[in-house]
C-alpha cells in the first residue's frame, strides 16, 4: 500500500521475480499434499499423495468409462442451457420490451426466482425418474431464470435517446428492435449466459450426485463409496478443468461480444 | 519554515525514465502564502506530493523546521484537487473533518470543539450531518478545507484545489481561504495553474519551467491585503503581475540555471 | 405511462401472482394426479408440518448449519481478500490456485468432505463454508483493489496508522464489493445446505423433501419444496433489505456522481 518509491536504481529489494510467483506457489502446494500424507501429517485413507491421483487422472484418460461419464456431464449441460436460452431469453426480450407485462409478471418472477432449483430434486425424481431427462430438467430450471431476467434487464437498459434517434429516423418498431434494443441487449445476455453455462454445470453434477444419473458426479461419489480416494480426487481435479474450460470459452464469447461496451473501455476513456 | 533543498524526481528507469523534476530549490517562510504556477505537466502535482512526503524525491530533501521529512509530517496538511475523491462517502461531514484527529490524542470534548470550529470557519455548521455527496462541489471542497484546519497543521498545501468548481464557487472559495489563513494564521503553498488566482492570493509566486522542472523565477507580490475581488483587480499593478507572470511562463529559453538558483527577472522585461 | 394505464399496471402486479395462484387451486383441485395433489391440501399439509411441527427438528438445524457456514465464510474470505487485496505479490503467486479451486463445482467437493469429516454438521458446515468462501473472497480482493488511490492518500497524508487505515477506509470502502460477493454466497449456502442434507443427513429440510419423496409422502414433500421457496424468498429479500440498509452511502454517493 506503500507509495514511497526508493531511488531511480528500481526496487532493489526485489528477491524473486514476479512471474516465477504462481509456479512457486503451485509446486509448493503440490509438495506440500504429496509428502504431507507420505510422512503421516495427513491421514493416508482420506488425503492420498497427490501424485497418486494425478497418476489415476492420466490414466482415465486413457479409460472409456471416464470419457461417457465426461459426455453424459455435457450431454446434460449442454441440453439444460440450450433449453433455458431457447425459452429464457426469447421470453425476457418480450417481457422487457413491454411495461405492462413486465409489471405484470414481475411478481411472479421475483418469487419464482429465488427457489432453490435443487428443491425440486424430488419432484425431478418422481416426474423424470433418475436418468438424462431429471438432470436435464432441472439444469434448464435453474440456467433459465438467469437467462430470463438477464435477457429483460438488457432490454429495459436499451439508451432511451438511441431508440429515439432510431425512431426520429423513421425506424419502424421491428426495425428498433433489431437495430438498437437486441445488440443493446446482447453485452448482458452474454453475461448471462456465462452464469447460466456455470449454473447448468452445477446443477447436472448436482443431479448425478443426488440422484444418481449417470456422469462425473456420480462417478465421483461412487468412487468414494467404493474406497478409491484416488479415482475421487482425481474426478474432482477433471471436473475443475471441466468446468474452467467451459468458463474460458463464455469469458472469450463475452469480451468478444462486448468489446465495444463502455465496461470494457479503459478507465478515463470515458466522456 | 519548509525548505526544498535541490530536490530532484525520476519516474521510471532507464531509457523509460521521465524526469519529472530536474532541480528545485526554494524556501517557504512562516506565515507566507505562497502560490505555484507553471505550464500544464510541468510536475506541480509531483512536486507537492514530495513535500506532502507521500513521494520520496530521487535526490535532494524537504526540510521542514529543518527536518527531513520522512513521511507525511505531522505538522501538515494537503488538500486535493478531486474533493469528491477525498472525502469518505459512508462519513458525514462531522464525521469526515474529525477523521484525522484521531492521530492526535485529544479528549471528546476538544476534538468536538475543533471540529464544530473548522466547520463554521468555512461556514457549513448547517451541514455537519449530512453526508458530503449531499453537497455541491464547492461546499465538499469547504468540508476538506475545513478537515484540514480542524487538524491544526503549521502549514497547508493545496493542489489545484479550485480547478474543478465554477467561476463563481472559485472566487467564494477564493476568498474564503484568505480569510482562514488570517484568522488561522498558517503558511500555505498554493498550485495552480489560474494565473489571476495566483496573483490574487499570493504573497508570492513561484513560476515553474516546463519539464525538467526548476523554479523559473519568484515573484513578490506587493498587493494590498485584504484583497477583493473587485477592488483588487481593478489595481494596476494587478495587471502587471499578471503579465509578467504570464511572459514567464510564455518563455521558453530560460533553463534553471545549475545550482537551481533563484532567477529574478528584471521589471518589465518582455517575451 | 398515462394515469389509467399506470392504475393497470399497479392492478396487474397485484392480481397475477394471486391469479397464477388460483388458477393452480382450481386446476389441481380435483386432481387424482398423485405426483399433483390439490393445492389446498399441500397448505393444509403445510400448515401441519412447517408450523411448527418441524421447525425444531428440520428448521432450525438447516438454518444453523448454513448459517455457521457463512458466518466462517465471511471471516475467511474477508480476511483472507484484505490481505491478498493489499498484496500483488501474494495475489499472484495464489492466482492460479484460487482460480482452479473456484472452476469446482461445489457439488462435485461433496463427496470429499464426506470422505475427510463423515456425515454429520461439521461436514455440512465445512462445504458451506468452503464453498461459500470463494465469491466472498475474490469479491473482497475487487473491493480492496478498487479502494480509489485518493482516498488512501488522504489518510496517509493526515498520518493515519496503517492498521486504522485498513478498519477504517479500506474496508469500509471495499464494502459495497463485498456484499456482492456476499449475495452470490447466501444462494450457494442454501443450495449446499440442501444437497448436504439430501445426500447425507438425518434431519433438515432437505433431507425433509426428499425422505418424503422416497417415503411417497407426496403432499409432504411439496410442502417442503414450498418452504424451501419461501425460504429462498425470504433470505433473498432480507439480504437486499439489509444491503440497502448498510450501503445507503454508496447509492448516494454514485447518484450523485453520475449526476
Amino acid at each position: 500500500m506503500t507509495a514511497l518509491s526508493r531511488a531511480a536504481g528500481g526496487g532493489s529489494r526485489a528477491h524473486l521475480p514476479d512471474w516465477l510467483l504462481p509456479w512457486l506457489a503451485v509446486a509448493a502446494a503440490l509438495a506440500l499434499f504429496d509428502l504431507a500424507p507420505r510422512v503421516g501429517l495427513l491421514p493416508r485413507e482420506h488425503f492420498p499423495p497427490i501424485s497418486e491421483s494425478l497418476a489415476e487422472l492420466v490414466s482415465q484418460l486413457g479409460e472409456g468409462s471416464f470419457w461417457t461419464a465426461v459426455g453424459k456431464t455435457l450431454q446434460g449441460w449442454i441440453l439444460g442451457l440450450g433449453i433455458a436460452a431457447l425459452l429464457g431469453i426469447p421470453l425476457g426480450l418480450l417481457i422487457g420490451s413491454n411495461r405492462l407485462l413486465y409489471r405484470a409478471l414481475r411478481g411472479l418472477i421475483e418469487f419464482l426466482r429465488p427457489i432453490p432449483s435443487v428443491a425440486l430434486i424430488p419432484l425431478a425424481i418422481l416426474i423424470y425418474g433418475t436418468g438424462m431427462q431429471s438432470k436435464v430438467f432441472l439444469a434448464a430450471f435453474a440456467s433459465f431464470w438467469q437467462l430470463i431476467v438477464a435477457s429483460l434487464y438488457g432490454v429495459q437498459d436499451v439508451d432511451p435517446v438511441a431508440t429515439d434517434t432510431a425512431r426520429s429516423f423513421g425506424f419502424g418498431p421491428g426495425q428498433r428492435l433489431f437495430r438498437v434494443t437486441l445488440p443493446s441487449a446482447i453485452p448482458y445476455i452474454a453475461t448471462g449466459l456465462r452464469i447460466a453455462s456455470a449454473v447448468s454445470l452445477i446443477l447436472c453434477v448436482t443431479a448425478e450426485l443426488v440422484i444418481g444419473s449417470a456422469g462425473l458426479g456420480r462417478s465421483i461419489n461412487l468412487a468414494r463409496s467404493g474406497g478409491n480416494e484416488e479415482l475421487m480426487y482425481a474426478l474432482i481435479l477433471a471436473t475443475g478443468v471441466l468446468g474452467l474450460l467451459l468458463n474460458a470459452i463464455f469469458v472469450k464469447a463475452e469480451k468478444r461480444v462486448l468489446h465495444w461496451h463502455p465496461s470494457q473501455r479503459p478507465l478515463g476513456a470515458e466522456a | 519554515m519548509l525548505r526544498v533543498d535541490h530536490v530532484k524526481k525520476v519516474y521510471g528507469e532507464g531509457n523509460d525514465a521521465v524526469e519529472a523534476i530536474g532541480d528545485l530549490d526554494f524556501e517557504v517562510r512562516d506565515g507566507e502564502f505562497v502560490c505555484v504556477v507553471g505550464p500544464s505537466g510541468c510536475g506541480k502535482t509531483t512536486l507537492l506530493r514530495c513535500m506532502s512526503g507521500l513521494l520520496e524525491p530521487t535526490s535532494g530533501e524537504v526540510r521542514l523546521h529543518d527536518q527531513a521529512i520522512d513521511g507525511p509530517p505531522e505538522k501538515m496538511a494537503l488538500v486535493f484537487q478531486e474533493y469528491s475523491r477525498s472525502l469518505f462517502p459512508w462519513m458525514t461531514v462531522r464525521q469526515n473533518v474529525a477523521f484525522p484527529l484521531r492521530r492526535k490524542s485529544l479528549d471528546g470534548a476538544e476534538a468536538k470543539r475543533l471540529v464544530e470550529e473548522a466547520v463554521d470557519s468555512v461556514d457549513l455548521a448547517h451541514a455537519l450531518d449530512r453526508y458530503p455527496w449531499e453537497l455541491s462541489g464547492g461546499m465538499q471542497q469547504r468540508v476538506a478545507i475545513a478537515r484540514a484546519l480542524a487538524y491544526q497543521p503549521e502549514i497547508l498545501l493545496m493542489d489545484e484545489p479550485f480547478a474543478s468548481v465554477d467561476a463563481q464557487t472559485r472566487a467564494d472559495l477564493e476568498d474564503l481561504i484568505l480569510r482562514v489563513r488570517r484568522q488561522y494564521g498558517i503558511t500555505v503553498v498554493f498550485v495552480t495553474h489560474d494565473i489571476d488566482e495566483s496573483v490574487y492570493l499570493g504573497d508570492r509566486i513561484l513560476v515553474l519551467t516546463p519539464s525538467p522542472t526548476g523554479v523559473q523565477e519568484s515573484v513578490d507580490v506587493d498587493l494590498p491585503s485584504p484583497r477583493d475581488q473587485l477592488d483588487t483587480k481593478e489595481l494596476p499593478e494587478f495587471t502587471r503581475l499578471r503579465g509578467h507572470v504570464y511572459r514567464s511562463i510564455k518563455r521558453r529559453q530560460s533553463a534553471p540555471a545549475e545550482g537551481g538558483e533563484v532567477q529574478q527577472e528584471p521589471a518589465g522585461a518582455g517575451s | 405511462m398515462s394515469s389509467g394505464r399506470r392504475w393497470l399496471a399497479v392492478g396487474l402486479e397485484v392480481a397475477v401472482p394471486l391469479l397464477a395462484l388460483a388458477l393452480w387451486a382450481v386446476l389441481s383441485a380435483g386432481s387424482e394426479t398423485y405426483y399433483f395433489p390439490p393445492l389446498t391440501e399441500i397448505f393444509s399439509t403445510f400448515a401441519d408440518t412447517w408450523l411448527f411441527e418441524r421447525v425444531g427438528s428440520d428448521v432450525v438445524p438447516s438454518l444453523t448449519r448454513m448459517g455457521a457456514g457463512l458466518a466462517i465464510a465471511v471471516l475467511l474470505g474477508v480476511g483472507l481478500g484484505l490481505a491478498l487485496g493489499l498484496s500483488p505479490r501474494a495475489r499472484r503467486a495464489t492466482s492460479p490456485i484460487v482460480e482452479f479451486l473456484r472452476a469446482i463445482p461445489p457439488p462435485a467437493l461433496l463427496p470429499f468432505a464426506i470422505l475427510v469429516i463423515g456425515v454429520g454438521n461439521s461436514m455440512k458446515v465445512f462445504i458451506i463454508g468452503l464453498v461459500c468462501l470463494f465469491p466472498i473472497l475474490l469479491n473482497t480482493i475487487d473491493g480492496v483493489i478498487g479502494v480509489d488511490p485518493t482516498l488512501r492518500e488522504t489518510a496517509r497524508v493526515y498520518g493515519i496508522s496503517r492498521r486504522d487505515r485498513l478498519r477504517n477506509v479500506v474496508l469500509p470502502a471495499a464494502t459495497p464489493q463485498i456484499f456482492a460477493g456476499l449475495r452470490t454466497s447466501v444462494s450457494l449456502a442454501l443450495i449446499l445446505m440442501v444437497i448436504s442434507e439430501m445426500v447425507a443427513s438425518t434431519n433438515g429440510i432437505g433431507y425433509f423433501v426428499l425422505e418424503s419423496q422416497r417415503a411417497f409422502a407426496i403432499p409432504e414433500m411439496w410442502s417442503g419444496i414450498l418452504l424451501l421457496g419461501i425460504l429462498g424468498y425470504a433470505l433473498n429479500g432480507g439480504f437486499a433489505l439489509i444491503e440497502r440498509r448498510v450501503l445507503r452511502w454508496h447509492r448516494g454517493a454514485r447518484a450523485s456522481a453520475l449526476s
